[in-house]
Parts: C-alpha cells; structure tokens; sequence
C-alpha cells in the first residue's frame, strides 16, 4: 500500500534499506549508521537540486554501490568481523548493559564459589584431614550458586525458587547425616567408603535436574526446555575441560616460576587455587555458554559427528572380534564399570547429534551410523551383561556392583527404547521428534536412579 | 571520463589525506571535495570510501570522533594525526616522482607520436 506522505514513505524505504545492510556480518552497526548520514546527505542534495525524494532515494543508493561489493570491501577491511567474536560489554544501549550486567553477577557468584569452598575450613574442616567431607559436599558448593543463577537470569517465581531450595538442603541432610564408615578400617580413617564414594558420585547426578529446571526457566515441561538444557549441559563440559586446560597452563608456569626463585607453591595451589578455581570455573563456564550462545557454533554437535563414526567403528570391529575370536568377557571387578562407561558415550554421542539435528530433515547416513552405533553398544553390553549375570552370585552384591549393575539398566533401556524410535524414523514409521520426546523425557530417570543411590544405599548397605 | 579502478584505489590515500590536511571532514562532504576538485571527473563509489576511511584509521593516519551535526543527526568526523601528514608528506614525494616521469615520457611521445594529441589527453582518433 502506497503511503501518501513522501518523507514517511523515505523513511519507510530507508529503513528497509537500513535493516539489509545490517545482515551483513562485515558491516556493523556504527558503519550502517555512518553511511545513513551519508545516504540521506546525498537525498537531501539530490532533492534539492529537483529530484522529488523517491528518484533521490534510488539515484543515491544506486550511488553507494552495490551491497554485495560494498559488503565485500568492508571485509577486506575488517577481516576480523568475518569471525564471530564474543564480545563482552561493549557498545552501548540496554543489550550491552544487560551483557554487563549478567556477566558482573556470573562472575560475582564464581567468586561467591570460591569463597564458599574454603568456609568450612574455617570451622576447622581441613581439606585433607576431612577429605570424606569435601567429596561428599562437592557438589553443593557450587550447584546452588549456579542454580541461583539461572533462576535470577530467569526470574523465576518465589514458590519454584522454594523448591529448588528444598532440593538443596535435603541433598544437603542426606549427604551429611549418614554415619559413613570409612573404608578400610584401621588403615587411614578419613579414606571416604564405599557407600560414600557412591554419594559422592551420584549426588551431582540429581542436583543437575536442578540446575535444569532452574535453567529451563518454567519451560521443564517442555521438549524444546529439557533439550535446550542438554544443550547447554554439553557446551557447559566443553567449556569447563577448556577452562581447566588453561588453568593447567597457569598453574604448571605458576610452579616454575616460583620454584626458580626457590619458593614453593604447591601448598597454596592445593589447598587454595585448585579448588576454588574449580568451583568458580563452573559458573565462569555457564555464563560463557549463556553469552557465547547466538555468537559461536555449538561445539559438543560438532565433536559427536566426528566421533559418531570412529566409535561404532570400534564397536564394530570389536563384536566381529569377538565373534572370530571366540573370547568371552573376561570378568574382573570393573567390568561392569567400564561397560557403564561405554554406554554413558555413546549415550552421550546419541543426545547431542539428536539435539543439532534439524527435526524436519529426512534420514541421511549419519543417521544410519548412529543406529550402527547404538546398537553395537548394546550388543557389547548385552555379552557383558550376560558374562557378568552367570556368575553374580560369586561376586556377591556390594554397593559398588549394584551401582553399576542399576546404571546399566538405566542406560540399557533408554538406548535399546532409542534404537527402537530411530528404526521406525528411519524407516518411515515414526517422526523424529519422538527420539528428542523420548531422551528429554528420560532426563529425570537418572536423577532419580542417582538420588536413589544416596538416599536408599547408605542404610541398605550398612554405611560402608 | 572513466578513471580505473586501480588507479582510484592507488590515488584515494593521498586524496583522502590532503582533503584531512584541509580540515576535519565527513564522508559525504570528502567525496563533495573530490568530486569539486576534479571537475566530477573522478567518480568513486560513494560506499567505497568508508573502507578507505576505516583502514587509514587503523594504520593511524586518520582519528575518528562521532559529532552531532547541526541538523541533529549523529556524524563520523575524521581528522588527520601527524603520522597521517608524514604518510602525506610520504605520498607527496612518490607521487610527484610518478608525475615527473609520465610528464617526461608525454613530452617525449608527442614530439614522436602526432596522435597523442595536442594536450595528451582524449582518445585516439581512429586510424591513427
């Protein structure tokens, strides 16, 4: 519809010609605003030389170049901005404040973690004395600040921020009240248990669900919400294993340097920087993966279509050797672990290729290669399993095989139900989204077989 | 008269500097300055010269400072450094080398070459 008036009718045009402009990644937004007021200087000129507004428009757009050239000469410029930078703070304008914003209360409640890891010690807590202790509370150093975190960023409401909180400090009771016993009597004390270890390991697990449902923000409930979280879940790992990696570096230099100068800092770095930068990293991690969201490719899709094929590839060649060979599964202790293991990767490799993959795309060859894998993982365990369920018995159940027989389980039926949901879309009978319904909805079996392990194992096995 | 593109890109350093040494300028009013003083035989691109402007101010050459103007729109000025004028300086010295030797070889080619034209320039006649 023609708009009567020519100066709205400039303006409209030269806001469409501003928001093309503004898609090019070379150009940004202060060059857009620079050649505007060239633009509407050469419109003013024109019109006053005769042109009515419209003709003045054309003639100077016409006049500035074409975009494609134009956008390739800022590039040529300003190669930098074909990368994608994460820039922090920068500009002005509400968006940048808020970057601001969230970036100052990351890093004040990373601080907030640091600090709270080394409270206890001041009531005498050592961190090697009392090593039981800090294993056992690990995670709820850092875990509540995160969740803090996202449920400020969320804004969630006061009643869902109860609960989490009550998630929390039951977590906290649980892994507290319990009269662990200590490994190996006699040798040591302070050596955490076994059921204890399983706590330690296992408390993590729940709390996550926590996080994800602060971090969900009211959208636990759906799909999109839960896979957003494994999303995030993903790049969050990868960004800790970077941070750490760095944080090697400093250290081992720190070392160095200092031991050149004959003082030693081994003492500080372990009882001061390794733990409090661990816990300060996790929330320094999440807020990049929260920042770096929109700017950077997500890395964890990326490494999954790169190891997808080398694992079934393995696993592959590994049943055929099996079958040549005649071997069966040599039963040690860890067996059972190190299958737990393999399924928790190929799990792994599973969710994040499911969570990039564009729903409505039609099956394609890494799809099939996907099925390879996760069906030659189970055929793995499914040996193992039955090696292991002959001579059970003989082992007896101590908390460490229960453990892991009931991860096996959990993992078993979440990858065979998998495999079964890939087939029908594969084969034509069923829509993707089932898959990503499927593993987003299984979230919450972990959480509760891991709560199951603290809160249930300690009593049943004696606390030892 | 349609000057190549080479020769505008090698030419625009100088061109934008000394119009800079005049004094601070925007975008639009440099290219208003090129156009004036080159009789509207140099046309340039207009979008072309901000990459220009931008690479002069990453060498250093040029300082960049947002300005309300005073029809109350927001506008980039541009004014010269020193090491700007001693790239002009530079420029200059080149320049002047380049000019002494075509205005040597001009003078020689139409002593040899009744073609070339009485002033050097325009196209050659046909069948020359």
């Amino acid at each position: 519809m023609p708009t009567p008036d020519p100066a709205a009718r400039l303006e409209e045009q030269i806001d469409r010609w501003r928001s093309f402009l503004r898609r090019r990644r070379a150009i940004h937004a202060t060059d857009v605003a620079e050649l505007e007021d060239h633009l509407r200087e050469q419109v003013a000129a024109l019109t006053d030389g005769g042109l009515d507004a419209e003709e003045a428009f054309l003639v100077a757009v016409k006049r500035m170049g074409a975009m494609d050239d134009l956008s390739r000469e800022f590039a040529l410029e300003h190669s930098d901005r074909l990368w994608k930078q994460l820039v922090v703070s920068s500009g002005d304008g509400a968006e940048a404040a808020g970057a601001r914003k969230d970036a100052i209360v990351a890093f004040g409640l990373a601080a907030a973690a640091a600090v709270a890891i080394k409270v206890p010690a001041l009531f005498g807590l050592q961190m090697e004395r009392d090593a039981a202790f800090y294993v056992r509370n690990a995670s709820l150093f850092v875990l509540p600040l995160l969740t803090g975190y996202f449920a400020w960023k969320r804004g969630l409401d006061a009643r869902t921020i109860g609960w989490l909180a009550a998630a929390f400090v039951a977590a906290a009771v649980f892994a507290n009240v319990y009269p662990f016993q200590a490994q190996v009597p006699g040798s040591g004390a302070n050596d955490p248990g076994y059921t204890e270890l399983l706590t330690a390991l296992h408390l993590p697990i729940a709390l996550l669900l926590v996080v994800g449902i602060a971090y969900a923000g009211g959208r636990w409930r759906d799909v999109a919400g839960r896979m957003d979280f494994i999303r995030f879940s993903g790049e969050l790992f990868i960004y800790y294993v970077l941070i750490a990696l760095g944080g090697g570096v400093l250290t081992g230099l720190m070392a160095m340097t200092f031991q050149s100068i004959g003082v030693d800092v081994e003492a500080f770095f372990q009882s001061w920087l390794l733990p409090c930068g661990a816990a300060g990293a996790v929330l320094v991690a999440s807020w990049l993966v929260e920042a770096k969201q929109s700017v950077i490719e997500n890395m964890a899709p990326v490494l999954t279509r790169l190891f997808t094929p080398l694992f079934a590839a393995v696993l592959v060649t590994f049943l055929a050797t099996l079958v040549f060979t005649g071997r069966g599964v040599q039963i040690e202790r860890n067996v059972l672990i190190a299958f737990d293991l393999l399924l928790v990767v190929v799990l792994g490799l599973l969710l994040y290729s499911v969570s990039a993959r564009e729903p409505g795309a039609p099956p394609g060859l890494f799809d099939w290669m996907q099925v390879v894998l996760v069906v030659s993982a189970l055929l793995a365990d499914a040996v193992a399993l039955w090696a292991i369920a002959a001579r059970i018995s003989e082992f007896g159940f101590t908390p460490n095989r229960v453990a892991a027989l009931g991860e096996n389980v959990v993992l078993l039926v979440n990858l065979a139900w998998s495999a079964v949901l890939y087939l029908r879309f594969l084969g034509g009978r069923g829509a993707f989204a089932r898959l990503e319904k499927w593993q987003t909805d299984y979230l919450p079996v972990y959480a509760a077989w891991a709560a199951v392990v603290v809160i249930v194992f300690p009593p049943a096995f004696g606390y030892v | 008269m349609e000057i190549n593109k080479d020769l505008i890109a090698a030419s625009s350093t100088p061109i934008v500097l000394a119009i800079l040494a005049e004094e601070d300028s925007y975008g639009y009013a440099i290219l208003q300055r090129v156009q004036e003083l080159s009789g509207g035989r140099m046309e340039w691109t207009d979008g072309m010269l901000y990459p220009v402007l931008h690479r002069l101010e990453r060498h250093g050459f040029v300082e960049a400072r947002w300005e309300t103007a005073e029809n109350g729109r927001r506008r980039k000025y541009y004014s010269i450094t020193s090491a700007g004028r001693e790239q002009l300086a530079e420029e200059h010295r080149q320049w002047e080398a380049v000019d002494a030797t075509l205005r040597s070889l001009w003078s020689a080619l139409r002593d040899s070459l009744p073609a070339a034209g009485a002033a050097g320039s325009g196209p050659l006649p046909q069948g020359a």
